[in-house]
């Protein structure tokens, strides 16, 4: 087992949230490209107004604003482990975590500006 | 308490350019460097890309003008194998966690078809991009 002492800032977070974290949020992704390819083979949009009509559905938006936050914390889960893998001095791992973070973040802001506007 | 159990002198051979990989490992280090790829810079030419699709008939046009460029469409479509190789790997990846296909003759199995599905689905997309 995981020794208390053996902790550092940061590490896994020692349990199994972060793993079902990026299981459930893959199948909220799978489920969303899916219907997404159905919805553009469907209405096969050539042209703009199609699809500014596509996304001007409010179940749109909110299902694209879904998959969007599940990427990003599947993201973060994911790079967390890559960088837990290869990058071993704390200072170092950290100041890129925190890199991801507000990168993931300031991902989203713009990915509701882009739906909502 | 780590440094005692490697204490003991094992024969390595872990020089990753000489032992050659299993299929399964091949597709494996595969979907990492997809995510990390999909992460950056993924993400942001998604949004970017999906930002001008929606924004304006100006934008619009910028983008279809840009797509033509066949560089570009060289690397959306590489893009695109990454992502369809994260996702059926990842897919292969869950089938996993619920016990099926463990045997290694159907992990070697699937993991052939990650390769093929991902392959062919990409060649789809460049066919109809094209
Ligand atoms: C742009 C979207 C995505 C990004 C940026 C991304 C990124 C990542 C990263 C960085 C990892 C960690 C890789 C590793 O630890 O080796 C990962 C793992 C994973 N991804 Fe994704 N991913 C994306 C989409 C998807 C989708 C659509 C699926 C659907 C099946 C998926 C399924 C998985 C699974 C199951 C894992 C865990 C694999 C493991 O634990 O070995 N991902 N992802």
């Amino acid at each position: 087992m995981v020794k208390q002492n053996g902790r550092i800032v940061t590490g896994a977070h020692y349990g199994l949230k972060d793993w079902l974290v990026q299981r459930v949020t893959a199948v909220l992704m799978t489920a969303y490209i899916i219907l997404f390819a159905v919805v553009v083979w469907i209405s096969s949009p050539l042209d703009q107004a199609k699809w500014v009509a596509i996304f001007g559905h409010q179940w749109m938006r909110i299902a694209s604003f879904l998959f969007l936050v599940s990427l990003m914390w599947h993201a973060w889960v994911g790079v967390r482990n890559v960088l837990m893998d290869y990058i071993k001095p704390v200072s170092v791992r950290l100041a890129l975590q925190i890199l991801v973070i507000v990168s993931l973040l300031v991902y989203l802001v713009w990915a509701v500006e882009i739906l909502w506007s | 308490m780590e440094a005692k159990l490697l204490k003991k002198q094992r024969p390595k051979h872990l020089n990753l350019f000489k032992i050659s990989q299993p299929l399964p490992a091949i597709v494996s280090i595969m979907h990492r460097i997809s995510g990390v790829l999909l992460f950056f810079p993924g993400i942001p030419l998604l949004l970017y890309g999906l930002q001008m699709l929606l924004e304006s008939a100006d934008s619009f046009e910028a983008l279809h003008t840009l797509i033509q460029n066949p560089l570009v469409k060289g690397l959306i479509l590489m893009f695109v194998w990454f992502g369809l190789h994260h996702l059926c790997a990842g897919i292969r990846y869950l089938a996993l966690d619920l016990h099926y296909g463990i045997a290694l003759a159907h992990a070697r199995a699937s993991s052939k078809w990650v390769l093929a599905v991902s392959v062919t689905l990409t060649l789809a997309v460049g066919i109809t991009l094209w």
